[in-house]
């Protein structure tokens, strides 16, 4: 919490202090509902015109084991999840000693004193409270002698602690619960208010966050992966086919729901190789059609992109990066398949890959992503992240009367078509669907072998020589039209941070700490990485260093996926890459320390 | 942080005007105006026949060239698409069957047909055939079985006999061979036929039925590689002096039991619809699930429905 809190003037009551933000980190086992409570305090910041960022980590077994939802609740800009916690709420041992290390020194732990025998030495560093959460829950559910509602009772007990609006709360379990039996939400309320009511021992001090600016427009609160499911049926994607893989598997329970609400499908296929294949023969039949998934099934689709992007068909691939190779680390981030993403295949294949570096952007980036398919006839891969597809944020509404398309196959009959012509300009082709009648009776065919302006099969090296300039003719022409990003902070410097997807906040957040203790950083989010926009060459030449900042191995040469391919594209010297690979989201401090390190490095190194 | 979206819906190119006709007023397609390019295959392949047949389909049921879309995957007999004058794809090795799904899911208005091969629909692609099979999604699905792979020149298949020589068993194929109409009804197909390519009047039957049938319909079609494995249907070729031996006229295409005691006969075995059940298609459930789901929001438009959604989550 922020050091300007000001003590409350009588000496005799609590003291409340306002403050403008606070990182809660609530550590338990997956079944103990930990979500919902950090669901409920990101819901409730939204409605309370408030930013909020939230990080979680789950285990990938089946029955559950130590997961741990970080929220954090700010009335300013709230940029990542915070690199340390101002209150840990511990249900178990494990979960106190895991995590008593991510609270800063002087932070409040609170404890369910059932469970956790607290450690004397560490009583000194932080504010113990110590709260008999599972008898106290039992007792206000009426004793059906189970903790199941432990959850809501500690969201009483934060409640309390922040001096949280409760009717709002209330009403938010009240909404959670409504369609249950009546019982549940009664139980969950009555839990609640024990927790809110419960008498804190040895608290000094509560907190009351500063009203967040007044905004406009309503909030929404959501997670990536349900930003994109959104964002693609706002798009007017109405076809999606895909396989389960965690954590992909959310966007396709989301469309498989959805979707029939709005005239559409999406279908469960029997493997990944299926899912993009139907994907792309709905694409074919005049939709945009969708297909996703997360490490090896990304893997599996390769074959059939490489036929989209030879028949120039469209196609929206959701790639929600998990640590890889192989089955790797199925519930954590990593950002390694950007060279599948962009390189993933055999032949020349060219394609495009965005990346969307926040909620909100999951949600525009997906209807990009659905255009550029469309207009380009391309296959776009949309990279995401485990992290970013869990965190919840707040943001401003869309205005969706004016952000929802429709996409309609146009089906009056043409003169002739030409679906592989090699005098359009940019190389941008336009399928006629089938339902389409051709008068010249001429009918194309699309397909994977080289072909000619028809779609016919050719061995001719000059057709292939040119089907090959006019597949990259046309992302070409796509990069000309893409838009230069902006740089985060000065435009010249001496340290510029570039980045790409999820790892946008931290990185910010770095560059402002950075400014502030008087450093010249500045910072560059690349969302269009293939093809990338034209003149980022000007905006490198402006800084001395330029590091890349990515959640990959540092490579054979030293440099993480992205930074290898700007070093190719650009010959700077001046670029190379910050690179981790531990599971977990950048935290602000971990980018800064690696910087300091290197530069100090580098300077021993001149004899400095 | 409000961003907006930099792609807006691109425009739809500029299309010639061209007159909208009705189907009265259309002549009935000729074979000219069928067929496309030049097969490839070698003189005297069995798969001339089941496109000259495929032709005939469309002749004789007056389907227009825009209504069908033809679908293959690799192989010699997976070149059918260029064959046809009609909206077609050759796609990916095996993957025929999920890339019809899509478009038969997606488009009630055109007739969809997929041909394959034996390697391509029972070997790479064998996980799509059953599934596309017990799904029951509306298409046709030929496979020109000739128990060989041609197009790679001469090696075992998944239907290659045991002690077919082939370049990868030189001494003689040891793996059991797939039976494609057990395969089939296993996998829950709603409609199974056999057929052969040296007996057209066979195959054009075989070919409206399983056009008519509302699901997935099957035809195991023999055809010979004439370079790789000649004679292999001979005793399924009276002229050869063979036999052709049709489904007994007493035999029951719903029994399940019945038909899967017919698929074990040795060959030729038996030709003729082996079985055929009534289950509602894929295409129909989707439909339904559709159907419930847009009742509930009657009327609205996409962005209504969706800031429904939005409104439970501020």
């Amino acid at each position: 919490m922020s050091d300007t809190a000001t003590p409350a003037s009588r000496p005799t009551a609590l003291r409340i202090s306002d403050i403008p933000e606070a990182v809660i980190r609530i550590a338990g086992n997956s079944q103990d509902g930990i979500q919902a409570i950090g669901g409920f305090l990101a819901k409730l910041a939204g409605r309370s015109e408030q930013e909020v960022m939230t990080f979680m980590t789950i285990p990938s077994t089946i029955s559950g084991g130590p997961s741990i939802f970080q929220v954090r609740i700010g009335s300013g800009e709230v940029l990542s999840s915070g690199d340390e916690a101002d209150v840990l709420l511990a249900f178990y041992q494990h979960s106190y000693n895991d995590h008593l290390g991510s609270l800063k020194k002087g932070g409040i732990v609170l404890y369910d004193s059932d469970h956790v025998e607290p450690n004397p030495e560490k009583a000194s560093a932080y504010h113990h409270i110590a709260v008999p959460i599972s008898s106290r829950t039992v007792e206000a559910i009426g004793g059906v002698g189970r903790d199941k509602g432990k959850n809501v009772f500690a969201l009483g007990l934060i409640a309390k602690m922040f001096h949280l609006n409760t009717a709002k709360v209330e009403a938010l379990i009240q909404e959670r619960f409504s369609g249950k039996d009546l019982s549940v939400a009664q139980n969950a309320l009555s839990a609640f208010q024990a927790g809110y009511s419960f008498q804190l021992d040895n608290v000094v001090e509560l907190f009351r966050f500063i009203e967040g600016q007044k905004r406009s427009n309503h909030q929404v609160v959501m997670n990536g992966n349900e930003a994109i499911g959104y964002g693609l049926i706002a798009a007017g994607v109405r076809f999606g086919a895909g396989y389960p893989i965690t954590p992909w598997t959310d966007i396709m329970e989301l469309l498989r729901r959805e979707l029939p609400k709005y005239g559409g499908s999406f279908i469960q296929c029997e493997d990944e190789i299926a899912s993009v294949s139907m994907a792309i023969g709905a694409s074919y039949a005049g939709g945009v059609a969708v297909t996703g998934s997360s490490g090896p099934g990304i893997a599996l689709k390769t074959e059939a992109l490489g036929w989209a992007v030879m028949a120039e068909v469209p196609v929206v691939v959701i790639d929600v990066q998990r640590g890889g190779p192989s089955t790797g680390m199925p519930t954590n981030v990593e950002q390694s398949d950007l060279n599948i993403a962009c390189f993933g295949g055999h032949g020349d294949s060219p394609r495009v890959v965005l990346a969307p570096a926040s909620v909100e952007d999951c949600f525009y980036t997906s209807i990009d992503a659905v255009n550029i398919a469309r207009k380009y006839s391309v296959p776009v891969i949309l990279l995401t992240d485990q992290a970013i597809a869990t965190r919840i944020e707040a943001f401003e509404e869309p205005r969706l009367e004016q952000v929802c398309q429709e996409i309609a196959p146009d089906l009056s009959p043409v003169a002739d078509h030409k679906p592989y012509d090699l005098s359009t300009p940019n190389g941008v082709t336009h399928h006629v669907v089938p339902g389409t009648r051709i008068a010249s009776g001429k009918y194309p065919i699309v397909t994977g072998l080289e072909h000619d302006e028809m779609g016919h099969p050719t061995g001719s090296p000059k057709l292939h020589m040119a089907m090959n300039a006019k597949r990259r003719r046309k992302l070409q022409a796509l990069a000309a039209e893409l838009p230069v990003p902006e740089v985060y902070g000065a435009p010249e410097g001496d340290v510029l941070l570039v980045g790409w997807g999820s790892t946008q906040g931290p990185i910010r957040e770095a560059v402002n700490r950075a400014r502030r203790e008087g450093h010249s950083y500045s910072a560059l989010h690349i969302k269009y990485i293939n093809p990338l926009p034209n003149g980022l060459e000007h905006i490198f030449a402006r800084f001395r260093h330029i590091h890349v900042v990515e959640m990959t191995d540092a490579g054979l040469y030293g440099f993480g996926q992205l930074a290898a391919i700007l070093r190719a594209r650009y010959c700077n010297a001046a670029i190379d890459g910050i690179t981790k690979t531990d599971g977990l989201t950048w935290k602000v401090r971990e980018i800064l320390d690696e910087i300091r390190a290197r530069h100090q490095a580098a300077a021993a190194k001149n004899g400095h | 942080m409000s961003e907006s979206r930099l792609f807006s819906m691109p425009e739809a190119p500029v299309r010639a005007a061209v007159p909208e006709l009705a189907d009265g007023d259309r002549k009935p397609l000729s074979k000219k105006e069928i067929a496309a390019d030049h097969p490839t295959w070698c003189p005297g392949c069995g798969d001339f026949s089941v496109l000259a047949l495929y032709y005939k389909l469309i002749e004789k049921r007056k389907i227009f060239h825009e209504k069908v879309t033809t679908v293959a995957g690799i192989g010699c007999s997976s070149r059918f698409p260029y064959f046809v004058q009609a909206h077609g794809a050759h796609f990916i090795h095996g993957r025929a069957l999920p890339f019809a799904s899509g478009i038969s899911l997606s488009r009630p208005d055109l007739h969809v047909f997929a041909f394959s091969g034996d390697g391509d629909a029972f070997s790479i692609g064998g996980n799509h055939f059953t599934h596309t099979a017990r799904k029951n999604i509306k298409m046709t699905l030929v496979v020109m079985d000739n128990w060989v792979y041609g197009l790679t020149k001469k090696q075992t298949s998944p239907t290659s006999p045991l002690g077919f020589k082939s370049k990868t068993d030189i001494w003689g194929a040891v793996d059991q061979p797939i039976n494609p109409v057990k395969q089939a009804l296993a996998a829950g197909a709603t409609f199974i036929a056999r057929t052969t390519s040296t007996n057209p009047n066979h195959i054009l039957q075989m070919m409206e039925a399983a056009m008519d049938h509302d699901g997935f319909s099957f035809i195991q079609c023999l055809s010979e590689c004439v370079e790789f494995y000649p004679g292999a249907f001979d005793a399924a070729n009276p002229r050869k002096g063979g036999k052709f031996p049709e489904v007994p006229k007493d035999h029951d295409v719903s029994d399940e039991a019945a038909a899967y005691r017919l698929a074990g006969e040795a060959f030729p075995g038996y030709f003729g619809v082996i079985y055929k059940a009534q289950r509602p298609t894929k295409n129909a459930l989707e439909n339904r699930i559709i159907a419930d789901a847009s009742a509930k929001t009657q009327g609205a438009k996409p962005w209504q429905i969706l800031q429904k959604t939005f409104d439970r989550m501020k």
